[in-house]
């Protein structure tokens, strides 16, 4: 069961065991996707209580400006990212996306201003790529690292707050999106209040070292439970959030995406930084003449899940292609299945009927507003 | 008689009827189900044909046929609660009742013994 000898493991890998997780490999790591509860206990308790998840496979990147001065940073990130980084206050965290020379894109990633440095969150399975893609561009104005010695954990959920309250009461005082520096358990971590759930919750950058003990006392709470990916997966779908790799990559762009709200105005055309990233004709042309499909949010109307890679068609009989689902599952705060996907701009609007053909045979689904659920965040 | 397949089903074959359904063992491994799609009573399967479908939160699986022969009724229970497959896999979360081509075929299946050899 546990071949998994070329795998990587996180700091929290012996707690993870210790508390009965079926581990899997994932982008190279072996990760838990699911503790003995399962994955329907641990979507639905994260949505009631808290939930709490090992993302120390994610990069964790600072971006230092060799000037000392943090815009100079933010210019330069400015140069990968359609993204506002230099409007980013001190303190504060925004997501972005990597994109390459034909609007694609490389990745999706948090930004946070921490003051003197840039601290990026990237995917697990991109990890190497972008430190290689940010080195090359940015080491000029900067130094950029890949850190080795943290942990990443996520506590998400409405009393996500209430638990760590008791470790730093000052946690009240974030908002969605704030970063900080806080103790916990005499630990100096790194607090966002964001995460990837739709739920209200902190992602907390712990070093290696005192990780698995930090963890191990938090979930000592009775309102905390360990959740896996299985989980994961089922609750960033219910929030309508894109999986690099599934829902987003180097063939979709951020307008088809329906990610216009990630470029910020000043990068748009007319805007006082506008273009000057990977791809800008490309996605400034889609913002300005719109794109031929989009990314929209599906409802399946019966029971049967729709999963990724399923065909959509505009008709029940299969002759006219619609799109494509690119994620699809089962949603337990739902109770019914849910799936996202891109269609063709004449059936982007909620409320179209499509057909998936799934086993031979065409199931309903119609064009829904993302998210499923309603989100939670602190704002 | 209590027979096994390697693809983790279980038949109790009493007159040349198997009542069919997966194994306690692939119901854990498989986890929470959330749809179960079940054949139409009267169809006709091969064995290894492809008889029925049940997907978990996370994935889709199919259920073997584990022998020659035709549907004679589905258990209708799981279709409305999915979850009954995993509360009582080897009982009340049973799949169809088969009525075996050659009856005599189910001794090439495992006993209860093989079987928890294979998952041990």
């Amino acid at each position: 069961m546990n071949d998994h000898t070329s795998l990587k493991q996180t700091p929290l890998h012996d707690l993870h065991v210790s508390l009965g997780a079926r581990m899997v490999p994932f982008a190279g790591y072996a990760m838990p996707v699911q503790y003995p509860a399962g994955v329907m206990k641990e979507h639905l308790f994260t949505r009631s209580s808290a939930g709490l998840f090992d993302v120390s496979h994610m990069g964790q990147v600072t971006i230092r400006p060799k000037s000392g001065r943090i815009e100079d940073a933010a210019l330069a990130l400015e140069h990968l990212v359609p993204v506002d980084v230099l409007g980013l206050a001190q303190g504060r965290q925004r997501y972005g996306l990597f994109t390459n020379d034909s609007g694609g894109i490389l990745d999706d990633l948090m930004i946070a201003n921490r003051g003197n440095h840039l601290f990026l969150v990237v995917n697990a399975s991109c990890k190497e790529a972008d430190f290689a893609h940010m080195k090359a561009h940015l080491s000029e104005s900067c130094d950029v690292e890949l850190l080795q010695d943290r942990a990443l954990i996520a506590l998400q959920g409405p009393h996500a707050q209430a638990v760590l309250a008791e470790l730093w009461a000052d946690v009240a005082t974030m908002r969605f999106m704030d970063v900080v520096e806080a103790d916990l358990h005499d630990v100096r971590c790194i607090i966002s209040r964001s995460g990837y759930t739709g739920e209200d919750g902190f992602e907390i950058s712990i070093p290696a070292a005192d990780a698995p003990d930090v963890t191990r006392r938090i979930l000592e709470h009775p309102d905390v439970m360990p959740i896996g990916l299985g989980a994961r997966d089922s609750l960033r779908l219910e929030a309508g959030l894109c999986l690099y790799g599934n829902d987003i990559d180097t063939g979709t762009t951020p307008v088809e995406a329906a990610l216009e709200w990630a470029v910020q105005k000043v990068r748009r055309t007319g805007g006082t930084r506008a273009g000057g990233f990977p791809g800008a004709d490309r996605i400034l042309a889609d913002f300005s003449d719109g794109t031929s499909r989009r990314r929209v949010g599906l409802k399946p109307e019966g029971r049967a899940p729709v999963r990724g890679g399923v065909t959509l068609y505009a008709d029940a009989d299969g002759k006219t292609p619609a799109g494509t689902v690119t994620s699809g599952g089962f949603g337990p705060s739902v109770d019914g299945p849910v799936a996202m996907g891109y269609v063709d701009q004449a059936y982007a609007s909620a409320g179209t009927k499509l057909y998936g053909e799934v086993r031979g045979k065409y199931l309903a689904l119609v064009v829904a507003t993302l998210p499923f659920i309603t989100p939670t965040y602190k704002r | 008689m209590l027979k096994f397949t390697d693809e983790h089903e279980w038949l109790n074959i009493e007159d040349g009827i198997a009542t069919v359904g997966i194994t306690s063992h692939a119901a854990e491994q498989l986890g929470d189900l959330v749809f179960v799609e079940l054949p139409d009573a009267g169809a006709s399967f091969s064995k290894g044909d492809t008889s029925a479908t049940v997907e978990s939160v996370k994935a889709a699986s199919d259920v073997y046929c584990p022998l020659d022969g035709e549907i004679v009724d589905v258990n209708q229970a799981i279709v409305d609660d999915p979850s009954l497959v995993n509360s009582d896999p080897q009982g009340a979360g049973w799949f169809f009742k088969l009525k075996l081509s050659d009856p005599s075929a189910a001794n090439g299946l495992l006993d209860e013994s093989a079987y928890k050899e294979l998952i041990a």
